[in-house]
C-alpha cells in the first residue's frame, strides 16, 4: 500500500486529497532526507574542505546525477533552481540576447502564467512581437496551433508538456520537430511541471532546448526545481543571477565565469530540498513510470465513467474525455454552479480539490470559462477516493441547485 | 460549521430585490475577474434616502447571497450611513466566517454599493 508511505495521511486519515497538481504529498523517505541534512550534515557546499562539507557536496552532486538520469541528460545540463517559475524566469534573462527587434516570441493559450508572463515580458523588453498559439477545441496543441504563428523570425517558442488546467498531454517530440521545420532559429522551451511525476521525460527524444520542472510536483520538497539546458546552448549563454560560486576570477576588469552549470547557480541553494529531491527521484524510479501510468489511467477511466454516469448532461468535462489523453488531471464545470462553491463544500466534506483559473487566465478567456473545478491524482489515490468524491459531489450539487 | 447556512442558501436561491430599476438614479457594476463574478446595482435615491434597490449578477453563492443581504439592508437607509460601511459590517450582516480567499466574494457587494452611491 503506497498510501502508507505518506505520513500526512496518518495525521489526516479522513482526507481525500485530489489536489496533487498543486503539490504532491511527500513520502517519508523524502522528509527523512531533508531532516537528515538539517540534523546530520547541515554544512554548505562547494567550499568547505572538512569531511562533513565534502560529504554534503558529494550528495548534491549525486542528486544532480540522479536528475540527469531521470531525464536522460548529462549532469552538466542540470541547473538547480527553486522551482519551475524560477527556472523559466531565469531562462528568460539568460536568453535575452537572442531576442531581436525584428523577432517574435511564441507561447500558447494553454500556458500556466509562469510559462507565459516571463516570455511576454521578455518580448516587451526586447521590443519583439509576442504571439499566442491557439489550442484545439479539446485543449491540446497540434501542428495547426503553431502553423499560423511560426516563421523564420520566430526566436523562441514556449509550450507545456501537460496542461495544468485540462490535464491534456501534448506530443512534445512531434511538436518540436514541426516547430523546428517552421521556425528553424527558435529556442524551444518546455514546461514539464505537470508531466514530471506522471510520464517520462527524455531530453534526447524531445530535442527541446530547455525544460523546467518543480520538485514539489513530483513528491519532492518545495524550494527546489530543475532547469535543463542543452549543453551546446548553455555554453553560449550569460548568467542571469550573479554572486558567489559562479566566477573563477572577479578581480580584473573582466569577470571570468565558471563552467556550466556552476555559472548559473550563484549563491547557496536549498540544500535540504536537494537531499529530499534525490529521494523523490529514487521513489519514482522504484515505482516506475509503467506502473504510474497504469495507475493514472485506471483512476482517470473510473472518474470519467462515474462522473458521466452520475451527472450525465449536468457535467462538462474539459478536454477530449478519453482517459488516455490525460496525465493525472481532470477538470469540469457544472452548468451554472460556481466552482468556488463546489470546492468549498467539498472541502467541508474533507475532499480537497481546486477551483478557479489555476493560474491560466488565457486558457479560460479563450475557452470562455469563468473558472473550473479540477481534480488531480497522485500515486496514493485509490478508486475509493473517486467514489467519495462522487458521493460528496452528489450532495453538493443537491445543496446548490 | 458549513459556510452554506440556510439563510445563505435561501438568499442565493431567492435573491431579494432581483432585477433592474427602470428609472434608477444611481447605477454601478463591479467585477471579480479571477472568479468571473459580476454584480450590477440600481438605486433610487431621494433626499439622501435609498428608496429602492434592484440588482442582477452572476457568481458563487457567497457573492450572490451577500449582495442580496447587503442591498436588502441598504433599502430605506440614509446614503451617508451606507457610505461608511466597512467590510466587518458585511461579515456581521451575512454571518459569514470567511477565509481570505473567499473574502473577496462577499465584499464584491460592498464595492458595488459604494460605487453606486458615488455614481450619478
Ligand atoms: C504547468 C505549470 N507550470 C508551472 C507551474 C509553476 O510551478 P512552481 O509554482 O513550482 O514554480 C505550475 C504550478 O502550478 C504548473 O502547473
Amino acid at each position: 500500500m503506497l498510501k502508507e508511505r505518506f505520513p500526512l495521511f496518518k495525521k489526516h486519515p479522513e482526507l481525500v486529497y485530489l489536489d496533487s497538481a498543486a503539490t504532491k504529498l511527500k513520502p517519508a523517505s523524502v522528509i527523512a532526507a531533508q531532516t537528515e541534512y538539517l540534523e546530520a550534515s547541515s554544512t554548505n557546499i562547494a567550499r568547505g574542505l572538512y569531511p562533513l562539507a565534502e560529504g554534503t557536496t558529494a550528495r548534491v552532486d549525486a542528486v544532480r546525477k540522479a536528475a540527469a538520469d531521470f531525464i536522460g541528460s548529462d549532469p552538466e545540463e542540470i541547473i538547480f533552481t527553486s522551482g519551475t517559475t524560477a527556472g523559466l524566469n531565469m531562462a528568460a534573462y539568460m536568453l535575452e540576447n537572442f531576442i531581436t527587434l525584428e523577432g517574435n516570441v511564441v507561447a500558447t493559450d494553454l500556458e500556466h502564467h509562469s510559462n507565459y508572463l516571463p516570455w511576454k515580458e521578455l518580448a516587451k523588453r526586447s521590443s519583439a512581437e509576442f504571439r499566442l498559439a491557439a489550442s484545439t477545441s479539446t485543449g491540446a496543441l497540434d501542428e495547426e496551433s503553431f502553423e499560423g504563428v511560426l516563421d523564420e523570425h520566430t526566436e523562441l517558442v514556449a509550450l507545456t508538456a501537460v496542461s495544468n488546467v485540462s490535464g491534456i498531454i501534448n506530443d512534445i517530440p512531434s511538436l518540436v520537430r514541426f516547430i523546428r521545420k517552421r521556425a528553424p532559429h527558435a529556442i524551444i522551451i518546455i514546461d514539464a511541471a505537470q508531466r514530471a511525476a506522471h510520464l517520462p521525460i527524455d531530453v534526447r527524444e524531445w530535442d527541446a532546448d530547455m525544460i523546467a520542472f518543480s520538485g514539489h510536483k513530483m513528491y519532492g520538497p518545495t524550494g527546489i526545481g530543475i532547469l535543463y539546458g542543452k549543453k551546446s546552448l548553455l555554453d553560449t549563454l550569460p548568467p542571469a543571477v550573479f554572486g558567489g560560486g559562479m566566477v573563477s576570477d572577479a578581480y580584473a576588469e573582466e569577470t571570468v565565469y565558471r563552467e556550466v552549470p556552476a555559472r548559473f547557480e550563484a549563491g547557496t541553494p536549498d540544500i535540504a530540498a536537494i537531499f529530499g529531491l534525490g529521494e523523490a527521484f529514487r521513489f519514482l524510479e522504484e515505482i516506475g513510470f509503467e506502473k504510474i501510468r497504469e495507475h493514472d489511467l485506471a483512476l482517470q477511466a473510473h472518474a470519467l465513467s462515474e462522473l458521466r454516469k452520475v451527472f450525465g448532461e449536468d457535467i462538462q468535462i474539459i478536454g477530449s474525455g478519453k482517459p488516455e489523453d490525460y496525465a493525472g488531471i481532470l477538470s469540469f464545470t457544472f452548468g451554472s454552479l460556481h466552482p468556488h462553491d463546489i470546492a468549498q463544500l467539498l472541502g467541508e466534506k474533507n475532499v480537497a480539490v481546486r477551483a478557479g483559473e489555476h493560474c491560466a487566465a488565457p486558457f479560460h478567456r479563450v475557452k470562455r470559462l469563468a473558472a473550473t473545478t479540477r481534480i488531480s491524482f497522485g500515486i496514493y489515490n485509490e478508486k475509493s477516493d473517486i467514489d467519495r468524491l462522487v458521493a460528496a459531489l452528489k450532495e453538493v450539487t443537491r445543496i446548490l441547485s | 460549521m458549513s459556510l452554506y447556512q440556510d439563510h445563505i442558501l435561501d438568499h442565493y436561491h431567492n435573491p431579494r430585490n432581483y432585477g433592474n430599476l427602470p428609472h434608477a438614479t444611481h447605477h454601478a457594476e463591479a467585477l471579480n475577474p479571477t472568479c468571473g463574478d459580476s454584480l450590477a446595482l440600481d438605486l433610487n435615491i431621494e433626499d439622501g434616502i435609498i428608496k429602492e434597490v434592484g440588482f442582477t449578477g452572476k457568481g458563487c453563492a457567497i457573492s450572490l447571497a451577500s449582495a442580496s443581504l447587503l442591498f436588502e439592508e441598504a433599502k430605506g437607509k440614509e446614503t451617508v450611513k451606507m457610505q461608511v460601511l466597512a467590510p466587518e459590517d458585511v461579515l456581521k450582516l451575512t454571518g459569514l466566517a470567511l477565509s481570505p480567499v473567499r473574502m473577496k466574494c462577499a465584499l464584491l457587494s460592498l464595492e458595488t454599493l459604494k460605487k453606486a452611491l458615488k455614481s450619478k
